[in-house]
This record gives C-alpha cells, sequence and structure tokens, in this order.
C-alpha cells in the first residue's frame, strides 16, 4: 500500500501545478463571496463557515478526475487489478493519497481564509478541526465516485452530481460545528458526529469503490 | 347528508382566494402524470418499431 | 441464443405478457382511485381550521413525497437483485423506475411549495422533509445521468446499483443530518410535518391518493419496462415473433425505404 501511496505523491510532485489547482480555486472561490455578499465584518464572520465549507467540498470533487483518470487511461489500473491486490486496500490508499495532495492543503490554507472572513480564534480552530475531520471523507466518497465514472466522458460533472448528494452530512456538521462555537455552544456534538462519519466511511467507501472498479473495468 | 360546502362553480374554483395555489399544485401534477405516461408509451412504440425493423432486415438477408 | 439467459427466473416474455394484461387493470384502478379520493378530499372533507383551503394539496403533496421515497427503495432494490442475482429484467425494472420517482419528487417540491408559499409566505421552506426532498432528487439524477452515459448495458446496470445502493443507505444519514441542521438554524418551527390536524375524512383521501398513485407508478413504469425490454431484447427470437407475428403483413411486404 506505502508503495502505491509513495507512487502517487511522486507524480503529483511531478505535476506540481495541476497539484495546486483545487488549493488556487479553494482560495479563490472562498475569496469572491465577500465581493458578492458586501464587506460587513458581521455577516462575513456568519457565512464563514458555510462558505469555506462549500469552497473545500468543490475544491475536493473537482481534483477528482486525477484520483483514477491517469492510472485508468495508461493501463496502469488495470495492471494493479490484474496482479491480485486487495482492492479495497488500494482504494482506501489511493484516498489517502488523494487526501495529502488535495485535502491536507486545504485545511492548512482555511485558517488565511478564516483570517479573511474575519472569524475569531475559537471557531477558525474548530473550523480547521472540522475540514482536518470532513476532508479525508471526501477523498473517501469521491474514490466511490471517480472508480464509477471511469472513462466516461461527463466523468467531471457526473462525479459532482453523484457525490455532492452523499457529502450532504460533512458539510452540514463540518459546518454546523463551526456555527455552534460561534453561538457559544460546544463544537463536541458535531465534531463527534463527523468523526462517526469518518468511520462510517473508512469502513464502507474501500469497499464500495473495489466494486465499482470491477464493475468499469471488467 | 351535511349541508354541500360547494354552492357553485365559481366558488370552488376560488377556492376562498387559494384557488391559485391549488390550482397550480394540482395542475401541475395532473400535467406530469399525463405527459410522463404519453413519453413511456412513446418509447416503447419507438422500441417496437425499431425491432420491426430489425425483423425487416432479417426477412431480406434470409 | 447467446441473448437468451438461462439463468434468469423471471424471464422478459413472460413479464411482457403479464404487464400487457395487467395495464387496462392498473389504469383502471388509477382512474377510480383519483376520482374517489379527489371527490373525498374536496367534496367530503370540509375546510380547515388553521389553514382554510390550502390545506388541501396535502392530497397530492404527501402521498407524492411517499412515493418518491418508497420508489426509490424499490428501485434500490431491484437494482441490487439484478446485480446480485444476474437477472436482467430486475436491473431493466430499476431503470424504469427512476424517472417515475423523480418525477414524484419534484411533484412533492412543486406542490410543496405551492403549499408553503400561502401558508407562510414564501415559495421555498427550507424545513428538513422539503430539504431531504431536494436531496432526494439530486440522488435520482444521479442515478439517471450515471446509467444514461454508460452504453454497455451491463457496466451500466451495476453503476447504477451501486450508486443507488450508496444512495439507499446514505438516505438516513442524510434525512438525521438535515433534520439536525434545520432544528439548529431554525428558531420557528415551520415545518411541513406540522400537518393540520387530521380529520379521518381528510386520510381517507389522503390513502386513496395514494392508492391511486401506486396504481399510476405501477402502469407508468411497468410501460417503460416493456419499452426498455422491446429496446434490449429486440434480436431474441421471441421479441421477433411478437412483432411479426402482430404485423406479419409488413414484413412480408419488406417495409423498406
Amino acid at each position: 500500500m506505502w508503495t502505491l501511496i509513495l507512487r502517487d505523491w511522486r507524480l503529483a510532485a511531478r505535476r506540481r501545478v495541476e497539484a495546486l489547482l483545487p488549493l488556487v480555486f479553494f482560495i479563490v472561490a472562498a475569496s469572491l463571496f465577500p465581493l458578492g455578499v458586501g464587506p460587513e465584518p458581521q455577516t462575513l464572520r456568519t457565512i464563514a463557515p458555510g462558505v469555506v465549507w462549500v469552497c473545500a467540498l468543490l475544491a475536493s470533487l473537482l481534483s477528482l478526475g486525477s484520483l483514477y483518470g491517469p492510472d485508468f487511461t495508461d493501463g496502469s489500473l488495470e495492471q494493479m487489478l490484474l496482479s491480485g491486490r486487495s482492492l479495497p486496500g488500494l482504494a482506501l490508499a489511493k484516498a489517502f493519497a488523494h487526501w495529502t495532495v488535495n485535502g491536507l492543503p486545504l485545511v492548512l490554507a482555511s485558517p488565511v481564509l478564516g483570517l479573511l472572513f474575519d472569524l475569531p480564534g475559537e471557531p477558525l480552530l474548530t473550523l480547521v478541526a472540522s475540514l482536518l475531520l470532513g476532508t479525508p471523507v471526501l477523498s473517501l466518497l469521491g474514490g466511490v465516485g471517480a472508480a464509477l465514472t471511469l472513462g466516461l466522458r461527463s466523468g467531471g460533472m457526473l462525479i459532482v452530481l453523484l457525490v455532492l448528494p452523499l457529502a450532504v452530512p460533512v458539510l452540514i456538521f463540518g459546518a454546523g460545528s463551526v456555527v455552534a462555537v460561534s453561538s457559544g455552544l460546544s463544537p463536541e456534538g458535531h465534531l463527534s458526529l463527523l468523526g462517526a462519519l469518518l468511520l462510517l466511511t473508512l469502513l464502507g467507501a474501500p469497499w464500495a469503490t473495489a466494486a465499482a472498479l470491477k464493475i468499469a473495468l471488467d | 347528508m351535511s349541508t354541500p360546502q360547494w354552492h357553485s362553480l365559481s366558488q370552488f374554483i376560488a377556492m376562498d382566494g387559494y384557488g391559485l395555489y391549488i390550482w397550480g399544485a394540482y395542475g401541475m401534477t395532473l400535467l406530469c402524470m399525463v405527459i410522463e405516461p404519453l413519453m413511456a408509451l412513446h418509447r416503447r412504440r419507438q422500441a417496437w418499431q425499431s425491432a420491426q425493423e430489425m425483423a425487416a432486415t432479417e426477412q431480406e438477408e434470409a | 441464443m447467446s441473448n437468451l439467459s438461462w439463468t434468469t427466473f423471471a424471464a422478459p416474455s413472460k413479464f411482457e405478457w403479464l404487464a400487457s394484461a395487467l395495464m387496462p387493470w392498473l389504469w383502471a384502478l388509477c382512474l377510480i382511485m383519483s376520482a374517489a379520493g379527489l371527490y373525498q378530499g374536496f367534496i367530503v372533507a370540509p375546510t380547515d381550521f388553521q389553514q382554510g383551503q390550502s390545506y388541501r394539496i396535502i392530497f397530492i403533496h404527501v402521498p407524492a413525497a411517499w412515493m418518491s421515497m418508497v420508489l426509490y427503495m424499490a428501485m434500490a432494490l431491484w437494482a441490487a437483485v439484478g446485480w446480485a442475482f444476474k437477472v436482467r429484467l430486475a436491473s431493466m425494472l430499476a431503470r424504469a423506475i427512476a424517472p417515475t420517482g423523480a418525477m414524484f419528487t419534484f411533484i412533492a417540491l412543486w406542490t410543496g411549495a405551492f403549499w408553503g408559499k400561502p401558508t407562510w409566505g414564501a415559495w421555498w421552506v427550507w424545513d428538513a422533509r422539503l430539504t431531504s426532498e431536494l436531496i432526494l432528487l439530486f440522488l435520482y439524477l444521479g442515478y439517471m445521468a450515471l446509467t444514461e452515459a454508460i452504453d454497455d448495458p451491463r457496466r451500466s446496470d451495476a453503476a447504477g446499483a451501486l450508486i443507488a445502493l450508496v444512495g439507499a443507505i446514505n438516505v438516513p444519514i442524510i434525512y438525521f443530518s438535515v433534520r439536525w441542521w434545520n432544528t439548529l438554524h431554525q428558531g420557528a418551527s415551520i415545518s411541513m410535518t406540522a400537518a393540520p390536524k387530521m380529520a379521518s375524512t381528510m386520510l381517507t383521501a389522503m390513502l386513496l391518493m395514494t392508492v391511486a398513485f401506486w396504481a399510476y407508478a405501477f402502469a407508468v413504469v411497468f410501460t417503460r419496462t416493456r419499452a426498455i425490454v422491446l429496446e434490449r431484447e429486440r434480436e431474441t427470437q421471441w421479441v421477433q415473433a411478437l412483432v411479426n407475428g402482430r404485423n406479419g403483413r409488413n414484413a412480408r411486404n419488406g417495409h423498406k425505404e
């Protein structure tokens, strides 16, 4: 499994610009909202959790084409299947690599966005924590969508349509945790629900992705 | 038998001022439930015709 | 011969026969129940104390919402059966259910909006049930988009089954999270579920309409399934016999442009 992860890291390092695109999208998209809504700090503080989370969601989803796409087109994916290694393990490794390259940078960049929206300290920390828990879920769910749409022309948009409804709970609990803190409540409930979602997805998604890969490649 | 609620057609259509909403809702529902079966029927007819054309071409090849 | 699958226990040819026999009865049931339900809903059921006449929309809103959810589960079930047991007809049935389910979801949303506007002043309220219906619509659209995008029927059916199952498993999670979100953000308890206290006449009307919608769904889904069967099985002997037998003349005359 580690060989797979290292391989994906190496590939991402080679295509650095491509790997950074989701992060850039994340920042640019989130920055558009104040331009659309107005600079009033209280408004921005209110919409910040939702805006940052939706932009993180979209940035994660838009980068999913590169999860299995290149391996599919150059045939290495089929080789991995034939090599007899565990498919759910493969899915888990790919999702982890995807998260480190695409999701983790979003987590690390989120404090900057928090500052742009004038989020005070505690909500800001909660935002980072929620993204830390939530972005892996998005990578895992995205893996299912990416595997299902392997090789299809409309792949990119189709993945978004397939995965977005499934990602709604993550969005609700993620953004909700920050809103709770801003209203003086504890984020514990939301964050533990996020954690539960992460566990559930860790158990279910690799298996579903493996099934989807078999469907796509048989 | 209790007294009837509706004393005239115009009263029935007006629905105490809610007519737009009620008929707007029911109207769209009716529209969908008429169009959808027609579309399904159309699809079936096309499939039937396409199967027939296949029969015709096979007849010629035979 | 290569198209016939000897593992199917539900042969498409038998389904075609069954569906065509049932069709007139299904439509008759639908029309009778609709008439009864609408009569019950508009003539017998009284005016609501709080909501006036506008509440009468629930006679189609609630049955439509029920149908949208039940049909999704049915779609996922048949898709799963088709995938697991390699029963082609089951997969075809699942594909046929999707558009009707999506239609009912749309109706639920539309009627919900037309009920919400006079009742709460807005065309759309983000209450838990309407929001869940909206997400359900996205799930339907995702299934339809995915299955349409894949040309190979086997891959298409299998992929559809997987996404339908994933969706079905997620529906409770999604609904729970939306309920949570709704209670968290709203002070005022605007809720579609706070329907007027049901006089028994109102409940009867709703149930009659539900039966009507069921009969409708069976009729339309079966029609669409028959279409899909013809599309996919058109090279088989029984289909050729079916379309030939009816119009033997056309085949003999070499119907050609």
